[in-house]
């Protein structure tokens, strides 16, 4: 009898945790429904409007709006194309040098290692931002920015990388300093573990630290926008489409704006679902160790 | 799991027993060194010392080394180490002449000479912007020269020690070859150090500085000189009325404190509420579950933020819709009442945090024993009271550490406000151009884009750091995780 009372209240209470969860997901999934239903409203003045409605399914379905940013009327192509490579570049050169800092801070035992910990600790406590104009400046004098701003936010994003070091240096500990005790007795260089035995036994964290070093700039808005200023052609896609969606004039622009969110993010979130396991393991590693 | 590569035990890795113990003793010489040279340089103070000792007890080589660098290192023949600190020296002599000397001489002024016209030719006068940083720059090196100074001082004498005692010194192949092995530490951090330096360092030295000047748009260089003004703009952002900041500062000081707090914890509790959900007993679709949530992770956000902040403007599908069901005559002003903006947007922001951690709390909840809760089962305790008494204790003491940096991200999180409000709305309650909803980061954004009012940017920027570091430092004391390791362990 209890038995039986125990399994219903189970079932009701389940059935509670669907209904919650369905709900969630509803509320989670609805944004992207909206954006994808709306960037294939049709753009012919004389069927629909390319505004804000106030009806989620597009009356007429078009292409017009991704005809659009396919068609030259706008630098589309190259805004992607800049934040391909800006990810792309991002991506090897941040991994290398988190690889190369985690590892010396993890397994060398040097003068100021501390230090230098504390030190960087403290710098990331200031404001990004802060440093904008001192970085403009500094990328002027190279020639780096509105024209050349594709590769200064490629310097500047991957120059101060070294220090986002704590998840990657919090899985190199994990390994075992046995085997690279064991290698040492054997005559092996610093540098020989490091390519031989540290880094082929950390595909996850390697993997992770590229991918989070990807995606970071598809929303890099504040720096680029400030580096790439007035030169529409080394726009990202960020800083390109945000105008479309904050300026009046541009109301008409708003499926289109959904029409090139949708084209940035499917091809990002393909990836970022691909590789989520080696996500999560990063981020929960990253979490409780601090 | 992680598979673990097996270490080749070839013939060459096993070492024959002279070897072996050859290894051993090299290995017994090199602590012995290391632990003389600790012992030599221990202190500021021994450091100092050896600089005079090094030059009374020192042979010509040494002595020489004091005037040129790496001399000493030539004669010994070891032509790496002594021509890159020749090199340095040429080097920073050179620098200093052509360029820092100008630079640091100015320093004090930031320059006197204004650009203006003769005639019809303009002339080109100081450039405040330039000598504040390579003022800086010059500091930095000349200090540097003077480590490095040591530094070769140092070696010149710990080489003629060991020359003295019939020891060994490195030669330049073994110099060449510690680099990959005994200082590959040097190696690796080379690059990404001189990058902090040039693009992290040496800016917020510069800023920090900048807050003590009047630079801003009527000090606009390189027409306009600006100079230093002592602590005129610290007095300024705490001052209230006439020219002061202070009125609005310490609103948007507070907006950003609640901000922080409800961001986090608000996700936080939601997050793991959710996370508990999904990880019940008897739920189906755990998988399907979690990727909908991890969506929201996947896709930039100044796509979906974006689309939600249009999704709620007046002129909205939310708006649309309430008004063509006739739930509302007037949108509601979701983005345009302040009070209701900060209300939207914590809202919007559990969107966009519970996911990440439903993420990390479902492999934490995993990890919490089950005879845990199979002894409270059988005490009789109900699901809430496991939950008080076992979860949520658990998950805060593993977590707390992240729940301290999610406050100090959130403190600074710039791309939820900044793509959803813009720190808008605006209204006369708050001077130079600050928002309802700005953060002091969106605020000190809007003031270098907008205002070009660097000083003011530069003091909002300390006060950021300040605000951090207080807050990283008490709480991070509070924390159980740090005053009880042993806890949950």
């Amino acid at each position: 009898m209890k038995q039986k009372s125990y399994k219903r209240k189970q079932k009701i209470s389940n059935g509670i945790t669907y209904a919650v969860l369905i709900l969630i997901s509803i509320i989670w999934l609805f944004p992207f429904v909206g954006l994808v239903l709306q960037s294939f409203r049709s753009y012919d003045p004389k069927v629909e409007y390319g505004g804000m409605v106030n009806y989620l399914i597009p009356k007429h379905f078009s292409l017009d709006n991704y005809r659009f940013l396919f068609s030259g009327q706008t630098n589309f192509l190259k805004w992607y194309g800049n934040t391909l490579i800006i990810a792309f570049f991002v991506a090897i050169f941040q991994t290398i040098i988190v690889l190369c800092v985690s590892y010396a801070l993890s397994r060398m035992r040097f003068k100021g290692r501390t230090f230098l910990m504390r030190f960087w600790l403290i710098l990331g406590m200031f404001p990004g931002f802060l440093t904008m104009i001192c970085l403009y400046f500094l990328l002027k004098q190279f020639g780096l920015t509105q024209a050349g701003a594709v590769p200064g936010l490629i310097l500047v994003s991957v120059a101060s990388s070294g220090m986002g070091y704590y998840v990657c240096k919090g899985y190199f500990d994990t390994i075992p300093k046995a085997l690279d005790e064991a290698a040492r007795i054997d005559g092996a260089t610093r540098a020989r573990i490091f390519f031989t035995i540290t880094l082929p036994m950390s595909k996850p964290i390697i993997i992770y630290t590229a991918l989070v070093a990807f995606m970071a700039p598809w929303c890099d808005y504040i720096f680029a926008s400030y580096v790439a200023f007035g030169h529409d052609s080394s726009y990202n896609v960020a800083v390109a489409m945000t105008r479309w969606v904050w300026t009046n004039d541009y109301q008409g622009y708003f499926t289109r704006f959904c029409a090139g969110g949708v084209l940035v993010a499917v091809p990002v979130t393909i990836l970022f679902m691909a590789l989520q396991k080696y996500y999560v393991e990063g981020v929960t590693g990253g979490a409780v160790k601090g | 799991m992680i598979d673990i590569p097996q270490v080749a035990y070839t013939a060459h890795a096993i070492p024959r027993r002279r070897d072996f113990t050859g290894h051993l003793i090299d290995k017994y010489l090199e602590e012995v060194y290391m632990a003389s040279k600790e012992k030599s340089s221990g202190t500021q103070f021994g450091a100092i010392k050896e600089i005079g000792i090094a030059f009374k007890e020192g042979n010509f080589k040494t002595r020489i080394s004091y005037l040129i660098m790496g001399l000493g290192q030539i004669l010994r023949g070891q032509f790496v180490k002594g021509i890159l600190f020749l090199l340095l020296e040429v080097g920073f002599i050179s620098y200093m002449i052509a360029f820092g000397n100008s630079y640091l001489s100015k320093i004090t002024t930031l320059g006197t000479v204004t650009t203006h016209k003769e005639g019809r030719i303009t002339v080109y006068g100081d450039n405040s912007f330039l000598i504040l940083l390579f003022g800086i720059l010059t500091i930095i090196v000349i200090l540097a020269f003077i480590f490095l100074w040591w530094l070769n001082i140092h070696d010149n004498y710990q080489s003629e020690q060991l020359l003295k005692e019939g020891r060994h010194i490195p030669t330049n192949r073994e110099t060449l070859a510690s680099l990959l092995d005994k200082n590959f530490d040097k190696t690796l951090l080379a690059l990404p150090v001189t990058g902090i330096f040039l693009f992290t360092v040496l800016p917020i030295i510069f800023m920090v500085c900048v807050a003590f000047t009047n630079y801003d748009a009527n000090h606009q260089a390189p027409t306009n000189l600006f100079t230093w003004v002592g602590l005129a703009n610290f007095a300024q952002i705490f001052k209230i009325g006439g020219n002061g900041f202070g009125s609005t500062f310490f609103k948007v000081l507070a907006w950003t404190l609640v901000w922080a707090f409800f961001a986090t914890f608000i996700d936080y509790f939601l997050g793991v509420a959710v996370a508990i959900l999904i990880n019940k007993k008897g739920i189906k679709f755990k998988k399907l579950w979690r990727t909908i949530l991890v969506l929201t992770i996947a896709v930039p956000q100044f796509v979906s933020l974006l689309y939600i902040m249009k999704m709620f403007a007046s002129d909205g599908l939310i708006n649309g819709w309430l008004q063509k069901w006739g739930w509302i005559s007037s949108p509601i002003p979701f983005w345009t009442d302040p009070m209701l903006a900060k209300i939207t947007i914590i809202v919007v922001n559990i969107w966009v945090g519970i996911p990440y951690i439903m993420l990390i709390a479902t492999g934490l909840l995993m990890n919490i024993p089950e005879d845990l809760y199979e002894s409270a089962r059988i005490d009789g305790a109900t699901g809430w009271q496991m939950f008080r008494n076992i979860t949520l204790p658990y998950m805060l003491f593993v977590t707390g550490p992240f729940l301290l940096t999610q406050f100090t991200n959130n403190l600074n999180n710039f791309n939820v406000i900044y793509l959803l409000t813009q720190g808008k709305p605006q209204s006369m309650a708050l001077s130079n151009n600050a928002g309802h909803t700005d953060l002091l980061v969106t605020w000190l954004y809007k003031m270098t884009v907008t205002d070009t009012n660097y000083r003011m940017a530069a003091v909002i920027g300390i006060m950021v750091f300040i605000v951090t570091a207080v807050v990283s430092l008490v709480v991070y004391n509070m924390l159980p995780s740090v005053k009880d390791e042993e806890g949950f362990q």
